[in-house]
């Protein structure tokens, strides 16, 4: 597959926590990166190797504390909280682990969530989340509450609010890790049909190296720095 | 359209944890439901007692005897010393008679009309045979019985000559017909009575039937005993125990040139006291009207509900730290929703409002059941007090109002507190 334009270029992140005390801490000690559109790259490591760091860096969760990093053409170390608040709503859709779906509201108002923040009119809103609800097969359980559905389920009501934006990235923090190797299996066929049929750009980070094989890139990280890359299959296991 | 959907997901918050907010809201609903009550007792006597007031005259001034009050004087050598009435019964120079009015008539050309004088005699039983009927004998003038505003059923009333002479005729009620002469109002008139007051038989011609409204009073006793009133002229009810008419209280109504009442009040009561009463060390006059009766009623019922608004005021100070202390807890059970919501694209103002929001629904339910409770609590209040019930509409619109301010102002430091939670934080938090 043709791969487009840099999205991600990320030059010597460094990140530090306590700065200027005494335990000062340095996690990152300097990460490239670089992310082309409709790529699907994961980055793997064992725990303490600064994956969520990175993670949350790469989200724009958090800020390096020294470095460059470019998003899809916008200066991140330079934009101000609000600008932080509408870069992760617009080009970012994250899928966690814990699904973290906001409870007592039905699955459709959680995927429509993100489009209410970028204002967007009720009638088009809820006609984007039903078809999004379609495209993760989740169109019968969608007036549901998160407490009436299966973790597998959550995690596809997830990825559904990740895609509601049509974001430019979609980041997914050990998306399978609390489930089920069966319906973990059907997550990772959602990532992988999002990624060929809508060339969709999908960073996976997780510390499973079968999961990591199915993507096209491998990266590995340990004790800050990535030292490792290889290529992946770039589809499920036959 | 955010604040819809934020009004909806508080609402929906509130359901979930029913017990939780109904105790959270109880402090409100207990502030509000007492303003509210409080205030519909007060609107409802209100308008009640301005209804009763209106029938009576607004131009009128009563003007009594009253007791000079008592001060107390510390010397210099630490004895105390009481000024003061020297006696608690009225003295004959302590009166007000008829040559007082005169001046005083004289004294304020154009601006008292007449006086409303009465002398009641007390209760007395008139007698015939073995027929009787309770009465109750009142010497008034002219002025005073048209006041009375009494419906005449046969007969005449009294004559100037009738009140000079000090001629013995009454006037008695239909009730009193009934009890002596069978109900025949017409065979009444021109019959002699005899009434027996203080152990003597007085002996009176009857000249009028006026109709007794027994509407107007308490009857606890039946139609035969019920005590009517018995009208004398004024000079002849004064023939009973003194030489010369004179008063305790007299009602003196204003003519076209008293622009203010209460001024004029004041005047008199001023021109009273130095004329007549400069010299008592006792008594003095004291005046009021019924429109100084009014305000003084209201004023008195402002500082009572400011008083009670007041108490109600801390219970809804401790409603609203209650919100804000339920609103901490809530911010820290979803610190990870917060840390998704900010993960998702919300601004940090966005999420301020939305517990803000969260607050002043909790406060507005809160306001609204208490209000219902309120009205209900007043409306049972004023029922017993044998007053119809009316709705305080102001004081309802304030109570939303207020509720919701308490929402705002206790709300804004926990929904603060969330909106600047750091979003990897709140996503770790579990």
């Amino acid at each position: 597959m043709a791969k487009g334009d840099v999205i991600i270029d990320a030059k010597s992140i460094i990140k530090r926590y306590y700065i200027g005390q005494p335990n000062e801490l340095e996690i990152l000690h300097g990460i490239d990166l670089q992310v082309r559109e409709g790529e699907f790259v994961a980055i793997v490591g064992a725990s303490g190797s600064g994956k969520s760091t990175l993670m949350n860096i790469i989200g724009v969760l958090d800020k390096p504390t020294s470095g460059e990093y470019n998003l899809d053409g916008v200066d991140v170390m330079k934009a101000k909280d609000n600008e932080l608040s509408e870069i992760r709503n617009k080009k970012i859709g994250f899928v966690f682990q814990t699904y973290n779906l906001i409870a007592r509201t039905s699955a459709l108002k959680n995927v429509e969530l993100p489009m209410m923040y970028a204002k967007v009119p009720g009638r088009k809103r809820r006609l984007r989340a039903k078809e999004l609800m379609d495209l993760v097969d989740m169109g019968e359980r969608m007036n549901h509450n998160p407490d009436e559905l299966s973790g597998g389920q959550k995690q596809r009501v997830a990825i559904a609010r990740a895609m509601a934006n049509d974001p430019a990235l979609i980041l997914a923090d050990e998306p399978t890790g609390a489930l089920d190797s069966k319906t973990g299996r059907k997550v990772m066929d959602i990532f992988h049909k999002l990624h060929d049929e809508k060339g969709k750009t999908i960073i996976l980070i997780t510390h499973s190296p079968e999961l990591a094989g199915e993507c096209e890139r491998i990266l590995t990280l340990s004790d800050g720095l990535f030292t490792g890359e290889r290529e992946g299959t770039g589809h499920a296991p036959l | 359209m955010l604040l819809f959907e934020n009004i909806i997901l508080a609402l929906n918050g509130v359901k979930a944890n029913k017990m939780r907010s109904l105790l959270t809201m109880l402090g409100i609903i207990i502030g509000i439901a007492s303003v509210i009550a409080i205030m519909t007792v007060g609107t409802s006597m209100t308008a009640n007692m301005q209804e009763t007031m209106s029938s009576y005259g607004a131009n009128d001034i009563t003007m009594g005897v009253s007791q000079k009050s008592t001060e107390t004087e510390t010397m210099d050598n630490g004895m105390f010393f009481e000024w003061g009435p020297r006696s608690s019964q009225l003295g004959d120079d302590d009166y007000i008679y008829d040559t007082m009015l005169d001046t005083l008539k004289e004294e304020f050309p154009g601006k008292i009309k007449h006086f409303l004088l009465e002398s009641s005699i007390g209760d007395a039983k008139a007698q015939d045979g073995s027929l009787y009927a309770n009465v109750n004998i009142n010497g008034v003038n002219n002025e005073k019985f048209e006041d009375e505003d009494l419906t005449m059923l046969t007969g005449r009333k009294f004559t100037d000559k009738d009140q000079k002479d000090g001629r013995k005729v009454a006037i008695v009620s239909d009730y009193f017909c009934n009890n002596m002469f069978k109900g025949d109002t017409e065979a009444a008139i021109g019959q002699v009575i005899s009434v027996l007051i203080n152990k003597k038989y007085y002996y009176y011609t009857i000249v009028g039937v006026y109709e007794y409204d027994a509407s107007s009073y308490w009857v606890s006793t039946s139609a035969e005993e019920t005590s009517t009133t018995m009208y004398l002229p004024l000079k002849t009810a004064f023939d009973f125990e003194h030489d010369e008419p004179r008063y305790q209280q007299v009602t003196l109504v204003t003519g076209d040139g008293v622009t203010n009442v209460d001024d004029f009040m004041a005047e008199v009561q001023t021109f009273m006291n130095r004329r007549f009463y400069r010299n008592n060390d006792s008594y003095e006059i004291s005046c009021s009207s019924m429109s100084s009766f009014m305000s003084e009623m209201t004023e008195s019922m402002n500082t009572m509900s400011m008083a009670i608004s007041f108490i109600a005021g801390i219970s809804l100070l401790v409603g609203g730290i209650g919100v804000m202390n339920i609103m901490l807890v809530s911010i820290q059970e979803r610190t990870k929703e917060i840390g998704t919501r900010k993960a998702l694209g919300a601004t940090n103002s966005s999420i301020r409002i939305q517990f803000i929001v969260e607050a002043m629904v909790l406060c507005f339910v809160g306001g609204v059941i208490g209000i219902v409770l309120g009205m209900v609590v007043g409306s049972i209040l004023s029922k017993q007090m044998g007053y119809d019930a009316t709705a305080p509409i102001s004081a309802i619109i304030f109570a939303v109002g207020f509720s919701m301010v308490i929402g705002v102002f206790f709300g804004y430091y926990p929904a603060n507190k969330a909106a600047k939670m750091n979003p990897v934080d709140a996503l770790r938090y579990e």
